[in-house]
């Protein structure tokens, strides 16, 4: 579970986060949502550590991430995966190195040990014989199904997935939804997805955070949403057409 | 202001870099990987350039040098310490900041800017080491052998086209080449070598690892990362012929 208390982030005069606070539950996909510029991004870079908030805690079943050293910093994000927007594969190492890389630096499996656990992790995202092709050779939904098999390569607690479907069709959306689904299910783990999607949020959304200016402007369950009353929620949802 | 401010940041980046990498065999393998793409990726140019830069010398010594009261073998002395002092160290650093410098920068400028400097770091991995160390060490290890063979180039280049052109006989260039030969010469051209090669893959790097942005960017810092380089080759340059030549 992750616990986030009372965080602030300002960019030179622009207060970007405003005493943020939410739960994020582990074996549920927990959904970041809200518009382009609300603060989503920057939440979720603060949760996985690229940026660091002025104030505020962020806790990572119990161990608040803000106040560890650089040693037990690296030892959380040793249990975090993260599945970028644009995928952030290595473009100078394959698939199948780029699934081995945290298995090689991280590990002290033998090559035998590697190239099977890699080859699980993409038969898992229902990706065969494309392990010597490099990323620059593959499809767009072929590579966040990589992303995907590189971020569980080593068994994540935390799965964090920023804009999982942006750039997918609609059917390679779903697949993608249904395997981050089913991953978390599967290792019951703590996914955060950050999305614009509404409709990746119905078919998978169990725990939802509406993002606006900044602030949480409303936490609940997917099934709460119509009856939230809440204006700004219920407009970004009728603008999605749901 | 601004330099110092760049000059810190530099600073907070190499003690970032050098760390103990994640995985020694992986660091290895990276460095045997970047000596390739820096040492045997460059032989081709510096081999064309070194060779025709003893020649030009060879030639423009000669035509200084047509009086007939200084004997030929100068010629050979003169092309010698001018392409050992000063041509290929420098003029090889110079055009391995405009090759390797702007491949380094770009290449981890891209990094950066396609988020994969940021899936190294939320994997736990210093992105500043595993981006940038094996290059610096390979670039320290294998560009004083390309000044070396620089070196070496230039002068059968000068040998031949003093032949060639009929400005001087090749025993006659032997012979300057070996007159008075000091290997301290060669020591203070290894010295800027080493130097030069440090400079132009740290700063590159740091170059690149500062990008932010898009691709536009990554081909901005691409260019400071050649200009920079190419300044402070220049610069250094000056301090070590000072420290070293008028101690």
């Amino acid at each position: 579970m992750i616990v986030i208390e009372n965080v602030n982030k300002t960019f030179g005069t622009k207060h970007i986060l405003k005493n943020m606070s939410a739960n994020l539950y582990k074996g549920k996909c927990n959904f970041i949502i809200g518009a382009s510029g609300g603060g989503k991004s920057v939440l979720m870079k603060c949760m996985v550590g690229l940026v660091t908030p002025e104030t505020g805690s962020i806790t990572f079943d119990g161990r608040n991430f803000l106040k560890l050293n650089y040693k037990e910093k690296i030892n959380v994000r040793k249990d975090i995966g993260m599945l970028f927007q644009n995928t952030a594969l290595f473009d100078s190492l394959n698939v199948e190195e780029n699934v081995a890389f945290p298995l090689r630096m991280f590990t002290d499996f033998s090559e035998e040990e590697i190239i099977e656990r890699v080859n699980f992790c993409l038969s898992r995202v229902n990706l065969i014989n494309l392990n010597k092709l490099f990323p620059s050779n593959i499809s767009g939904g072929q590579k966040k199904r990589v992303g995907i098999a590189r971020a569980i390569a080593l068994n994540p607690k935390y799965l964090f997935c920023d804009e999982p479907n942006s750039g997918l069709d609609p059917l390679t959306s779903r697949v993608i939804d249904e395997l981050i689904k089913d991953i978390t299910k599967e290792y019951n783990i703590t996914t955060v997805i950050n999305t614009h999607d509404m409709k990746s949020l119905f078919v998978m959304g169990e725990n939802i955070i509406f993002i606006h200016q900044g602030s949480k402007w409303w936490e609940g369950k997917k099934e709460g949403i119509r009856s939230s009353g809440n204006n700004e929620l219920l407009a970004f949802m009728e603008a999605s057409e749901f | 202001m601004r330099f110092f401010q760049h000059f810190g940041e530099y600073l907070l980046f190499l003690k970032a870099v050098f760390t103990m990498p994640e995985k020694g065999k992986i660091f290895v393998k990276q460095i045997f990987i970047e000596s390739n793409n820096i040492g045997v990726g460059s032989f081709a140019i510096i081999s064309l350039i070194s060779t025709f830069i003893g020649a030009v010398s060879t030639i423009q010594i000669g035509y200084q040098l047509v009086s007939g009261i200084l004997p030929d073998y100068l010629i050979g002395r003169i092309v010698r310490d001018s392409n050992i002092l000063e041509f290929a160290p420098t003029v090889t650093s110079l055009v391995l900041a405009g090759k390797v410098g702007s491949n380094i920068s770009s290449e981890i400028g891209t990094m950066k800017v396609t988020e994969q400097v940021d899936a190294l770091e939320i994997m736990g991995i210093n992105a500043a080491n595993y981006t940038s160390l094996a290059k610096i060490v390979a670039g320290v290890i294998t560009i004083p052998i390309l000044v070396l063979y620089a070196m070496m180039l230039s002068l059968v280049g000068g040998a031949l086209s003093g032949w060639m052109s009929g400005i001087i006989s090749v025993e006659s260039f032997v012979k300057g080449l070996r007159t008075d030969f000091m290997g301290y010469n060669v020591v203070f051209a290894l010295t800027k070598a080493y130097t030069f090669s440090f400079l132009i893959t740290s700063v590159s790097a740091f170059q690149g690892f500062r990008t932010q942005g898009g691709a536009l960017e990554v081909g901005e810092s691409s260019t400071k990362a050649v200009v920079y380089s190419c300044m402070s080759i220049i610069f250094f340059d000056y301090i070590i012929s000072q420290l070293m030549l008028f101690k």
